[in-house]
């Protein structure tokens, strides 16, 4: 069984939302409708996105680091999500484990984000329908695009290559083999909702090169 | 949780409109010693339209809470999964029991025992649909108890009788008597249960952490920025944004409203066929109840509120 999912590597990631706003860009231009924006131009500004990117300061000063977190739905194995809803609008695939929403059955009841533990689902004000994530279904089987650009918008946009797709089932795939070989983890696993979407930890670095840190250190001094 | 007028009337309304029929059904079976029958009928079927009038309120105030209330009618289908699905039908085989009870009462005859003993389980279903809509999602811990559905049967029996025992003054004097100790009980009931939830609430531990949420276990994880300015989907939904002042005034409002001033007001009419006293009491203890469910959705701690610890 194929379970489609994106791999973000925190190592990398520098926080510079080109992920959001290629998503934005794809989404609100499918076939599916515009994702709403309200005051665009104007105070508090707000609107649908299906991949935010926050950033968290972690550690005590001096010995803090900033770590740009890219969020979307994580495409859970077990979608806390889906059996909540009460028309059947929120499904997961059998074929490749995408979670998706049906917009044309979705009654915008919310219950779904309610019980969704990632804040993962946001309601359309405009459409008042539950959006979300979709991994860009309508264009990773896409046969008109070259075999390179079947990926998510997020995928290809991303300068840094911090965001990794494949299937994570298959053993050799790209994203199983940085998973195994990187240490990759799920967000809040106690929650048994065996997110899809996995996350490969900061590395230590030693990026100075020799004479460069001995400067630094006397500085110190 | 930011609370949702549009649940909290529909909750309410029908939680008041089940109690109010488990009020009626009891004196069905102990028999209501009117002089004639036909003032029995016209006790029963009266109870049941007010049953009825209230559960339509809370249906006409659930549509609110739709972003598109014009499909409802799908949200039937996924009665297997889904307690949202199995309150949809829950509650208009409530109203259909209500309707044909007091359609029977109205013809001059008394109900058959099975019509009396479905319309029971269906006042009983339709609360544990409710509460599980809630105590269903577990990682919300003030909603994941047995307490939930405690407290909305508890709650809505209070209001349920109190109804019951308006209804009575008018037309069953003779269980005035009756309705009002009991109602006095359960207001106590009520209370004793929502000082349960409270409690239980006070000394949750969290299942999830802001640590477990990014995934770094660092003692220390600052959220710098949520990746919006002008606020999102989620920061509007998952938080009430009341200050602690306007949170303690409401409990304070529940406690009052909901549980002190009706047994204050029910005690003062004691013996006496004081109608104003108790029509003042089933007015406190509905906005009692309306600040209680206000209360019982704002205290929910939503996990996904760690991705936004800047507003929490």
């Amino acid at each position: 069984m194929t379970q489609l999912a994106l791999v973000i590597d925190l190592n990398v990631c520098v926080g510079c939302h080109a992920c959001v706003t290629s998503c934005k860009q794809w989404n609100t231009s499918g076939s599916a409708g515009p994702l709403v924006d309200e005051n665009p131009y104007a105070k508090d500004p707000t609107g649908t996105f299906f991949n935010r990117v926050q950033t968290f300061e972690v550690g005590e000063f001096p010995n803090t680091q900033t770590v740009h977190f890219p969020k979307s739905c994580l495409h859970c194995e077990d979608p806390p999500c889906v059996p909540v809803c009460p028309t059947g609008a929120s499904y997961k695939r059998a074929e490749d484990g995408i979670v998706l929403v049906d917009y044309d059955k979705c009654i915008g009841c919310k219950y779904c984000a309610w019980a969704c533990p990632y804040g993962a689902r946001e309601l359309d004000e405009e459409r008042k329908v539950m959006t979300k994530c979709t991994l860009c279904v309508d264009r990773i089987y896409d046969e008109t695009l070259p075999q390179a650009e079947r990926k998510p918008a997020c995928v290809l946009a991303c300068p840094t290559n911090a965001r990794l797709f494949g299937d994570i089932h298959d053993e050799n795939s790209e994203v199983t083999q940085a998973i195994i070989n990187r240490d990759g983890y799920q967000l809040m696993p106690e929650l048994k909702t065996r997110p899809a979407n996995h996350y490969l930890p900061r590395r230590a670095t030693n990026a100075l090169p020799g004479p460069l840190a001995e400067l630094i250190a006397e500085a110190r001094l | 949780m930011n609370p949702a007028w549009a649940v909290i009337f529909l909750t309410v309304l029908c939680g008041a409109a089940q109690g109010l029929t488990v009020a009626l059904l009891m004196a069905e079976f102990v028999g209501t010693g009117h002089a004639t029958p036909g003032a029995a009928h016209r006790f029963f079927m009266g109870g049941a339209l007010i049953a009825l009038a209230l559960s339509v309120g809370g249906l006409i105030a659930s549509f609110f809470h739709l972003g598109r209330p014009e499909r409802a009618w799908r949200t039937a289908a996924q009665w297997r999964t889904s307690w949202l699905s199995r309150e949809v039908i829950a509650l208009p085989v409530f109203m259909l029991l209500l309707a044909r009870y007091a359609w029977v009462h109205a013809g001059g005859a008394s109900p058959a025992t099975i019509l009396m003993l479905l319309l029971f389980a269906a006042a009983f279903a339709l609360w544990i649909c409710t509460a599980m809509i809630y105590a269903g999602i577990p990682f919300i811990r003030e909603w994941s108890s047995p307490l939930t559905f405690i407290n909305f049967v508890a709650q809505g029996m209070a209001a349920g009788f109190v109804l019951a025992n308006l209804w009575a003054a008018f037309a069953a004097p003779r269980w005035v008597p009756i309705y009002a100790p009991i109602a006095l009980c359960l207001i106590v009931a009520a209370f004793a249960v929502r000082m349960m939830v409270l409690a239980r609430n006070r000394n949750l531990r969290p299942q999830t952490t802001v640590q477990s949420a990014i995934g770094i276990q660092a003692p220390k994880v600052r959220q710098v920025a949520m990746g919006a300015m002008g606020g999102t989907f989620n920061t509007r939904e998952f938080f009430h944004g009341k200050t602690a002042q306007v949170m303690m005034g409401i409990k304070w409002t529940m406690m009052g409203l909901g549980f002190a001033l009706p047994l204050v007001l029910l005690l003062a009419g004691w013996g006496m066929a004081q109608v104003l006293l108790v029509a003042a009491a089933l007015l406190a203890i509905f906005l009692g109840q309306l600040a209680e469910r206000w209360y019982f959705f704002a205290e929910a701690n939503h996990p996904q509120n760690h991705y936004y610890q800047s507003i929490a």
